[in-house]
């Protein structure tokens, strides 16, 4: 129950039942027209007639198998280019939380240079930029690429993360004559990492959605494989069938990550004992719930500078 | 270096186009991400429904996706409008979610108490809204809200992949004039947009010091 609304009377319900029935109709109006629009035949520029998008003719190319090991070719190139450039943005961004973290401006201050240089970069660029200047081809470029600017990314979501722990963590670790750098490691560190795992997680769905980036380096992942390569060889009138399909199985993939993160959120939230939280709590966000607002990029993608 | 003064005037173009996409979809997402938020906190079940659906759909789907189904899907639709048109549409509409659940985050950010007094004086979910929660919320969405419009401002290049010569394309067709000096025309392109983004990001840091409420 919301705190911003009353249990409805009579009164609200009854607004609440028109102005339902107007979404609800609005909505559908909306989708009907688009749905009849795709399902008209219409007349191709070069004369012929081009069935409506629901007529079988449109969709047969999806019981010729080499269509599905093409599917699957973009699948496994998506995910092989997503899989690399997470471990690499991983790694980098535990490097950068390390460095940017140290008490030697000399270290630290280039850190920062380089940080805000990849984050206030567009993604798109940077694939361009290693594709022409270090000829790595397509794959190396999007998987250097992504790893550098989401490593940028998940750097600054730990530093958030060490910086959000409690001084006492810290000097404890001290206190008992732990080095700086061992404090760092084995006692700030395994916290911020627990503590930031969902963000971390939400991170990497931006990631999974970038990869869709290389499109515009024609290397064959899902969307280029589904948007050019299947229609050049079985024809444009697929165009759309291809498109659709593509778009399901994006929508799979991220809201199947996304859900883990929930799922991990929910498990490691504060309060938390076995899964279940421990107290209610009011006015603060829902159990489980992402917020990506915490996230340096909004979870936009190509990112933001945090202030 | 001579490369980049020869292509400035193309380049300058090009960013001319990438400060308009920013600036048409940063005021349409934030119009129609305040809509959504409203929505998304109505008591009204299928505008919660809606706003819902339509956030997860947008923000789970790859931007070169949207920016792909408006570049070839409108035109077959009937869309007669260019592709600037086209993008900025789909920029809008990949933006908006991200602003609408900044603002959900601000809304859910607000003592519960305010809330509780707007209702217990008898204001109604509108009354609520609008003249309690939202003015309050404002103030500690706008750094989140600025974070995401440097993220459209990166986002703008996808555009440049479809057919719209904003700063991202207009380096490629500099690049294809003057292939001997891709280094120096991407660098001058990648001030070009650390110019948007860091000023954007200074406005962020001052705004957020100006507004800040200790509570």
């Amino acid at each position: 129950m919301s705190v911003l609304f009353d249990a409805p009377g009579p009164k609200a319900r009854r607004r609440a039942r028109i102005i339902s029935a107007i979404a609800v109709v609005a909505i559908a109006g909306l989708l009907a027209a688009v749905i009849y629009t795709l399902a008209i035949p219409r007349v191709t520029a070069a004369g012929s007639t081009l069935p409506g998008l629901f007529d079988p003719s449109r969709w047969d190319v999806f019981n010729d198998r080499a269509v599905w090991r093409s599917v699957g070719a973009g699948v496994l190139n998506t995910l092989r280019m997503a899989g690399a450039g997470a471990l690499l943005a991983i790694a980098i961004g535990t490097l950068f939380s390390f460095i940017r973290t140290s008490s030697h401006a000399a270290i630290r201050v280039p850190a920062i240079v380089v940080l805000e240089f990849l984050r206030g970069m567009p993604v798109l660029l940077m694939m361009l930029f290693i594709l022409l200047v270090f000829q790595t081809g397509q794959y190396g470029a999007g998987v250097l690429a992504l790893g550098l600017y989401n490593g940028a990314i998940i750097g600054e979501i730990l530093r958030a993360g060490i910086a959000a722990l409690p001084r006492g963590q810290r000097e404890a670790g001290l206190s008992i004559g732990m080095s700086v750098l061992a404090t760092r490691f084995r006692i700030e560190f395994p916290q911020a990492v627990r503590n930031m795992l969902p963000i971390i997680i939400a991170q990497l769905v931006v990631l999974l959605k970038d990869t869709a980036l290389a499109y515009v380096l024609a290397y064959p992942e899902l969307l280029y494989t589904m948007t050019k390569g299947l229609p050049n060889f079985f024809g444009g009138r697929y165009l759309y069938s291809f498109f659709f399909v593509a778009l399901a199985i994006y929508l799979a993939m991220n809201l199947l990550l996304s859900w883990v993160a929930r799922l991990v959120a929910r498990r490691t939230a504060p309060g938390v004992v076995r899964g279940k939280p421990r107290i209610p709590r009011r006015g603060v966000h829902p159990e489980g719930d992402v917020d990506m607002s915490r996230v340096p990029d909004a979870g936009m993608g190509s990112g933001g500078v945090s202030p | 270096m001579d490369a980049v003064i020869e292509q400035f005037p193309r380049l300058l173009d090009g960013f001319l186009k990438t400060l308009a996409l920013l600036g048409i979809a940063g005021a349409g997402a934030l119009v129609f991400g305040t809509i959504v938020a409203g929505f998304r906190v109505s008591p009204v079940a299928p505008l919660r429904t809606f706003a819902t659906v339509f956030t997860e759909l947008f923000r789970n789907t790859p931007l070169t996706l949207v920016l792909f189904g408006f570049a070839t899907l409108g035109p077959y639709l009937g869309a007669r409008s260019g592709y600037f048109v086209l993008a900025a549409i789909g920029l809008t509409l990949y933006t908006t979610p991200f602003i609408a659940e900044a603002i959900r985050s601000g809304i859910n950010g607000i003592p519960v108490g305010q809330a509780e007094a707007a209702r217990s004086i008898g204001l109604n979910f509108g009354q609520v809204l609008g003249f309690v929660i939202l003015p309050q919320a404002a103030r500690m969405v706008v750094p989140p809200i600025i974070n995401v419009l440097i993220a459209l401002t990166k986002n703008t290049s996808v555009a440049g992949g479809f057919f719209v010569i904003e700063l991202f394309g207009s380096s490629r067709d500099a690049i294809n004039a003057r292939g001997d000096e891709v280094i120096a025309i991407l660098l001058s392109v990648a001030a070009f947009y650390l110019v948007v983004t860091i000023s954007l990001g200074i406005i962020a840091g001052q705004v957020e010091k100006r507004v800040a409420v200790t509570r």
